[in-house]
């Protein structure tokens, strides 16, 4: 939005007028009606169930209808470690999701491989194939950080524009919906990262030697 | 000319009203799905099974019968069980033509367990 725009929105606002654009409205309902999926993989797992409950209470951020088929959800919360052997399933159920889905990686496994990262069986992260919203460090993050980590996306929502390079995955035809899942080879998964997610700043496939 | 209402027509109004009322969301998810929705399918996508796993061999399969036939042994013993307690508690007082009955049906459940016998059902393999 233009800035002139936003100062008049502003002007209007001091003088009790509300106003809005298509856009925004768009953005707020869709932030606020993010429906996880029930999947929990190791320990932080635990950490995301409490964040569920009555204390900590998603609930306040309309995401606490998690739902347990991928149909249904729109963003996975790969919580825990993730194996080389369950890495498959991950990106499948990724892939079943239908569009917008976002993806937090909660805790140092999902995001790195974690205390595990030197086991043989463990995936060194899970943005190796699926793209990855939001990261949480922590081993296990407590709920507040998953929330944190949950108004992030929120934000990150909110903020997207509808139209233009930017604009969200299920509005731009061009993006793939689905992500080639990984296939058990002789040395672990094959291919070890898709080029097209595995980024670093600048945009260029990641090299890091396993 | 004044004609006066229908004493129904606020019954009418009502129903097409309560119609409406389901219908409407119905029609605005349709019409949401089929025009508005992003479509993106693909072939994990549309896959029946939604559990991460791929679903392989075919559903048209024969199950082994020997549990079916486990069962059905089960049930001479069960029914035998549940009839020979009565039996037992009446018997002093019963007439002949009982004892008679009561020792025909005990007859034929044997025979059922005797034929299993043979058919090999009560060696598991």
């Amino acid at each position: 939005m233009a800035d002139d725009l936003k100062d008049l929105k502003l002007e209007l606002s001091k003088n009790g007028i509300f106003t809005t654009t298509l856009e925004e409205l768009y953005n707020w309902g869709r932030r606020n009606s993010v429906w996880p999926l029930t999947f929990g993989l190791a320990c932080c797992a635990i950490e995301m169930i409490a964040t569920t409950m009555a204390r900590y209470d998603l609930a306040r951020f309309g995401a606490e209808v998690f739902r347990p088929s991928p149909r249904q959800a729109d963003l996975i919360i790969v919580s825990g470690t993730v194996t080389k052997k369950m890495a498959p399933q991950v990106v499948r159920l990724y892939n079943q999701m239908p569009e917008p889905k976002y993806v937090i990686a909660m805790g140092a496994c999902a995001i790195s491989g974690g205390p595990f990262r030197d086991g043989y069986n463990v995936l060194k992260g899970i943005d190796r194939y699926i793209p990855v919203d939001v990261h949480i460090p922590g081993c296990p993050p407590r709920p507040e950080a998953l929330i944190h980590a949950f108004m992030t996306l929120q934000k990150k929502i909110e903020e997207q524009a509808l139209r233009g390079e930017s604009r969200p995955r299920h509005l731009n035809a061009d993006l793939p919906s689905e992500f080639p899942v990984p296939e058990f080879g002789a040395h672990g998964l094959e291919p070890a990262q898709n080029d097209e997610v595995f980024l670093n700043e600048t945009g260029n496939p990641l090299r890091i030697i396993q | 000319m004044n004609i006066p209402p229908h004493p129904w027509w606020t019954i009418v109004a009502l129903l097409l009203g309560a119609v409406a009322f389901g219908f409407t969301p119905l029609a605005l998810a349709w019409l949401w799905a089929r025009v508005f929705s992003p479509q993106k399918p693909g072939a994990d996508k549309n896959a029946t099974y939604e559990c991460g796993l791929e679903s392989k061999g075919d559903a048209w399969i024969q199950f082994g019968a020997s549990y079916y036939l486990y069962a059905i042994v089960f049930l001479v013993f069960d029914v035998e069980a549940v009839f020979l307690l009565p039996f037992a508690v009446a018997f002093s007082s019963l007439p002949a033509g009982a004892c008679i009955a009561m020792l025909v049906f005990l007859l034929l459940l044997v025979e059922g367990l005797v034929w299993a016998c043979q058919k090999g059902v009560l060696t598991w393999a």
